[in-house]
């Protein structure tokens, strides 16, 4: 079988299995459209840290500014957003059908606008930083999001906003989610992949190989630092709008700026599967989710130490990840063609190390 | 909100109880910005889980407080038992991580902050704890401005600390090892300097100076398994604001930071503190980024 032969079966296996997912296993339908997010998630992280070399720690504000966006829309759109909050949820608000679905589409669109806005913004201040500061700076901006908007009555504060209900069939509006989060994740795959085919993706790799160098090249490295960050904030906003609508309840410590659980599983997540490759971050995303689904009751309280001891296992000891190490194993099944002089160079260097 | 501001004004007294208390806590960030600029400078490690070992030296005081024997015999006891701690860390991890890109180790340590705080979670649990010192508090200033006298001991202690480093680095012969490392580590190793174990004391070192920060801060503040992440902050804060290599500029910025924290609280109320710290972050990065663009536009 040829490459992309491979290719459109697995393409095709995927998309059979994510269909199917929510008809044949009708009780884990929140968790696989959690597993999309999860996917969503280490795809655009693996955009800035794996294909443009800028490791950010703080990627998970856009998730945050999104379902706030959203979350504001939604209400806005009929109700005044500050007495809404104030309530509490302890008012029953209805929206009708209508307005539920009118209040999402805006929402959603607003959130990705918003969010890939943002990081145009925080942009032009974090990206004058390079490795360690800008992991560091942009952790600093996403935490401090979390702590301002807690601080922010109008949205509700520390005590979050109680999202607006679906007034159907609870089983019906799974299923919506379940594949509104399978189309954004499928979108983000299918427009990275395109991204990475074009001169856009050339020009990302240059910043992460050699910045200096691609900036004497004649590549305004500035500008597109900024919109590969845009593009993933636009999908990180969407995601966050979903997530938030499928819990029913935001809130900005723990569910909307989780910083030190989604923010360090994106990043965990795409180099377990190998960064700077398109399927390690899907590879490492499921496998992560999966296992953590199975395993995180049954460790009783100490599954953060695990989660700890992961990182660190995964940072030292394997950093190429699953995929970039079977690439090494099995350059030809990945279509990479090994030249033989560059071959034996490259082991007379690993002997002589 | 800015209630408290006019407030300030009107009381003068005010002023002088958020500056001395600024000072008391702002060594202890100085104590421990100190450590992480020299495993920052030495070994090219920026390390996360800096906040982490100051609440783990909390917690032995705490234990020991609770044992009965007084918190302040926790700083020897702390001292040894960190710079163990540190050696080990070293050996598994840092080791492996000091020749690599630097978000490896920035990483490497994010994933030790997150299991010590985690087993700290797990063994005391999440509320706030304090190490009962048991000594006064007096009022001074005709009865307008209090200070716990373990506050004053602490800050003397802290300085202390200081002065020994700083005469351990100026004339010990492992101080002038990792003086040099920091300088050139090839050319140290050239002259037959063994890096590797320059390296792990001072990687211990640091963990034993996070341990001592970390008893005075259980004594004169409160300590929680997550509080870590803070701590770790603010020492970037106080380094990246100072620089490397820069002692007099770290106990000014870890002072300042201390002063800042203290008056951020009291204005602008208790739940902007963490955000003023990060926010202070950020304004730091920002702030070397335009000198380094003037910098760079000079050089053109």
């Amino acid at each position: 079988m040829t490459l992309a032969a491979r290719q459109q079966l697995l393409h095709g296996v995927v998309l059979v299995c994510g269909i199917a997912a929510p008809f044949l296993f009708p009780n884990y339908t929140l968790q696989v459209s959690i597993l999309w997010i999860m996917i969503l998630f280490a795809l655009t992280w693996d955009l800035l840290g794996g294909q443009m070399g800028y490791n950010s720690l703080g990627n998970i504000l856009f998730f945050g500014a999104g379902m706030y966006t959203c979350a504001i829309v939604q209400i806005g759109l009929y109700y005044d957003v500050g007495d809404y909050t104030s309530a509490f949820g302890a008012v029953k608000v209805d929206f009708t059908s209508e307005q539920y679905f009118t209040g999402l589409i805006l929402g959603l669109i607003a959130a990705a606008v918003f969010s890939a806005i943002l990081a145009v913004v925080f942009g032009w201040i974090v990206f004058g930083l390079r490795g360690p500061y800008f992991a560091i700076g942009t952790l600093g901006v996403a935490i401090a999001a979390g702590e301002l908007v807690s601080a922010w009555g109008w949205v509700g504060g520390g005590g979050g906003i109680a999202m607006p209900t679906y007034q159907g069939d609870p089983d019906t509006r799974a299923q919506i989610y379940y594949f509104l989060c399978l189309i954004s994740a499928v979108a983000t795959f299918l427009f990275l992949k395109w991204l990475y085919s074009t001169s856009f993706g050339l020009a990302i790799n240059a910043i992460r190989d050699d910045e200096e160098k691609a900036e004497s090249m004649g590549i305004h490295t500035k500008r597109y630092k900024t919109v590969a960050w845009s593009i993933s904030a636009f999908f990180l906003g969407i995601s966050g709008a979903l997530f938030g609508n499928m819990i029913g309840f935001i809130e900005p410590l723990e569910v909307a700026f989780p910083t030190v659980t989604f923010g360090i599983f994106m990043v965990l997540m795409a180099l377990l599967g190998g960064k700077g490759t398109l399927w390690g971050p899907i590879l490492g995303a499921t496998l992560f989710h999966v296992i953590k689904e199975v395993t995180w009751i049954h460790l009783l309280g100490w599954q953060w130490v695990a989660l700890g001891l992961l990182i660190i296992v995964n940072v030292v000891y394997f950093q190429q990840g699953i995929l970039g190490w079977a690439q090494d194993k099995w350059p030809e099944f990945f279509g990479i063609k090994v030249d033989p002089g560059s071959a034996t160079d490259e082991a007379a260097r690993r002997a002589a190390e | 909100m800015f209630d408290n501001l006019s407030l300030l004004g009107l009381a003068p007294f005010l002023n002088v109880q958020l500056l001395l208390d600024g000072l008391f806590i702002g060594s202890i960030f100085a104590l421990a910005a100190y450590g992480l600029a020299l495993v920052w400078g030495v070994m090219n490690v920026k390390n996360l889980a800096q906040g982490d070992f100051v609440i783990m030296g909390g917690y032995i005081a705490y234990v020991l407080a609770e044992w009965g024997i007084h918190p302040i015999f926790g700083l020897p006891v702390a001292i040894v038992v960190m710079f163990a701690f540190g050696w080990a860390v070293y050996r598994l991890v840092i080791s492996r991580v000091v020749e690599r890109d630097l978000f490896t180790s920035l990483l490497a340590t994010f994933g030790i902050a997150i299991v010590v705080q985690q087993v700290l979670n797990r063994i005391f649990g999440p509320e706030v704890k304090t190490a009962e010192s048991g000594f006064a508090i007096r009022s001074i200033l005709g009865d307008q401005v209090t200070v716990a006298d373990i506050k004053f001991v602490s800050f003397v202690l802290a300085a202390l600390l200081a002065t020994a480093l700083v005469l351990f680095m100026r004339n010990s012969r492992m101080g002038q090892a990792i003086r040099a490392t920091a300088q050139d580590a090839r050319a140290a190793k050239v002259m037959g300097i063994d890096t590797d174990r320059v390296y792990a004391f001072t990687f211990s070192l640091n963990a034993a100076i996070c341990g001592a920060a970390g008893v005075l801060i259980s004594m004169i503040w409160v300590i929680q398994p997550y509080f870590g992440i803070s701590y770790s902050i603010r020492s970037f804060v106080i380094v990246v604001a100072a620089g490397l290599g820069n002692l007099p500029g770290v106990i000014v910025a870890g002072l300042g930071l201390g002063v800042a924290e203290q008056y951020s609280g009291f204005v602008l109320g208790a739940e902007f503190q963490q955000a003023t710290v990060v926010g202070l972050l950020v304004a730091v990065l920002v702030w070397r980024q335009i000198q380094q663009n003037r910098y760079r536009q000079v050089v053109q």
